[in-house]
């Protein structure tokens, strides 16, 4: 608290709905609150009393298997009670609103609504509906904070800048379905703020031009700016939001953008390579390359505990 | 503001508590303890410094290098009265503290709630055999049953030196803050910045 005092920070928002939002102080407040939780997922009591007597719900309207267990293991560590909503099954599916759901939730006593949509702006409106606090688990096209923070939790600890979080001189491609990619959009604004140097690599169908209006440099050939890079950041083709042919044949797009083992050897030694998962192995990565010496995959999952342990503590001290 | 303790006054506070630390450490090994290990664990802000401070006088050996840190932001009972978050920072404590004597060091002792978050967060990392309070100040004013068993500074009420029900008690140490002293404050000069 005296830190916090000295230099007048105090985090301000009551709401997490994407890294565009966030100031650079507030990613290297929350990341550094997130390493504070590290301990507590690896002692003999996995529990923290500071959200002890709050309510978090999960209500997710698409399909995730480790964000939803992640938030859900994360508000249970820090003593959260946490109910788990899920749109399919629910009165969603017999017509009701996504504001009328969330508002009847929140009649109940909640404190902190989790949510996942397939439309953009979807946790954005909600926030304006509702009294209680919103974090965004991935809205559409649009964000994903967590993972863009987990992502950058990752990449300073493997590059050892936990102390500032200065990504300044670092340089990372982000490689493949940028378009429909929301993880893409919450790492290249959480990036850019730390100051690194942001490549996106992929096929000129799945990565518009305007892109370029984000402050990033665009690559359509991953293997010219291969050897330039410290991180790769391979995210997955989305096959199910791909509608028509972005691509001839994923044969084609494994041969000019998946991650084999012979591209990461023309890569820098010590490249960190990452995947949002759930990985399509042999197409955007191989498995030699995924469970490799430079994949930090799995501790991106741990370091997604984290992050969001840090997220549910902070909104939760905001009063509305 | 008026200055309780300069440095010198101040480093006789720390070597006091450091001696009778060390009598305790003694007189348990000589009972034939010898299996008792010992550690020292510092409370954040200020009693991580002081711990530190402690374990340079009395060397290394006497904890067997066990001095950690022990961070209880998320263990205190007042974060949803506190407003504004403060910042949660690491527990540093790599060894198991199963079955140790465990010496607990904070700077100040006022109402006894920092020190119950402290024995909660340590018991939630392992079951120690002992835990033992040593604060370089005791200021009073007890909300809890929580007795210290090593103190510097008796600022309590009843001591010779007892304070005025307003006033607050900010000790400052090196090398975190850039003098050693202990200081008091009338409620108006500082608003409520110094939590237990």
């Amino acid at each position: 608290m005296t830190e916090q005092l000295k230099d007048g920070y105090q985090w301000p928002h009551r709401h997490l709905l994407g890294l565009e939002e966030l100031s650079a102080q507030d990613i290297r407040f929350l990341l550094t609150t997130a390493l504070g939780f590290e301990g507590v997922s690896t002692r003999s009591v996995k529990k923290v009393p500071a959200l002890r007597g709050r309510v978090v719900v999960n209500l997710f309207f698409e399909d995730s298997t480790r964000t939803r267990a992640s938030f859900h293991l994360a508000a249970s560590r820090l003593s959260a009670d946490v109910l788990e909503m899920a749109g399919k099954g629910s009165s969603v599916s017999k017509g009701e609103t996504l504001i009328d759901t969330a508002r009847n939730i929140e009649a109940m006593g909640v404190d902190v609504i989790v949510c996942r949509h397939h439309h953009s702006g979807a946790a954005a409106q909600l926030a304006g509906a509702v009294g209680c606090s919103v974090v965004n688990a991935g809205d559409g096209q649009h964000e994903h904070p967590t993972q863009g923070l987990l992502d950058m939790l990752t990449i300073a600890k493997r590059t050892g800048r936990t102390d500032g979080f200065d990504f300044a001189g670092l340089t990372v491609a982000i490689v493949g379905d940028i378009a429909h990619s929301r993880v893409a959009r919450s790492n290249i604004y959480g990036l850019k703020k730390l100051g690194a140097h942001v490549i996106l690599v992929g096929p000129s169908t799945l990565l518009p031009g305007a892109f370029a209006d984000l402050d990033c440099e665009l690559s359509h050939n991953l293997d010219e700016v291969l050897p330039r890079v410290d991180v790769l950041n391979m995210l997955r083709i989305q096959f199910e939001r791909i509608s028509g042919q972005a691509f001839p044949s994923v044969r084609e797009y494994v041969t000019r953008f998946g991650l084999t083992a012979a591209r990461l050897a023309r890569a820098k030694p010590d490249v960190l390579v990452m995947h949002p998962g759930p990985m399509n192995r042999g197409v955007e990565i191989d498995s030699a390359v995924a469970d490799g010496p430079n994949s930090a995959i799995l501790e991106q999952v741990a370091n997604g505990l984290c992050v969001r342990m840090a997220a549910l503590f902070l909104v939760n001290g905001v009063q509305g | 503001m008026r200055v309780l303790a300069d440095s010198d006054r101040l480093q006789g506070l720390i070597d006091s508590l450091c001696g009778g630390i060390d009598r305790v450490i003694t007189s348990k090994t000589t009972q034939n303890d010898t299996s008792e290990g010992w550690a020292l664990v510092g409370v954040r802000s200020r009693g991580d410094v002081l711990a530190q401070r402690i374990a340079e006088k009395l060397g290394p050996d006497r904890f067997d290098g066990r001095v950690g840190t022990l961070d209880i932001t998320l263990y205190r009972d007042d974060l949803s009265e506190i407003g504004p978050h403060p910042v949660v920072r690491t527990t540093e404590i790599d060894f198991p503290i199963d079955g140790l004597n465990i010496v607990l060091v904070d700077d100040v002792l006022m109402t006894g709630r920092s020190v119950k978050a402290a024995l909660q967060s340590l018991m939630d990392l392992g079951r120690p055999r002992r835990v033992w309070l040593c604060v370089l100040v005791d200021r009073g004013g007890r909300e809890l049953p929580i007795a210290p068993d090593f103190v510097g500074f008796d600022l309590s009420a009843g001591s010779a030196a007892a304070l005025s029900p307003g006033e607050q008690v900010q000790v400052m140490l090196t090398p975190t803050d850039d003098r050693d002293a202990v200081m008091v404050f009338t409620q108006n000069e500082q608003e409520g910045a110094n939590l237990d």
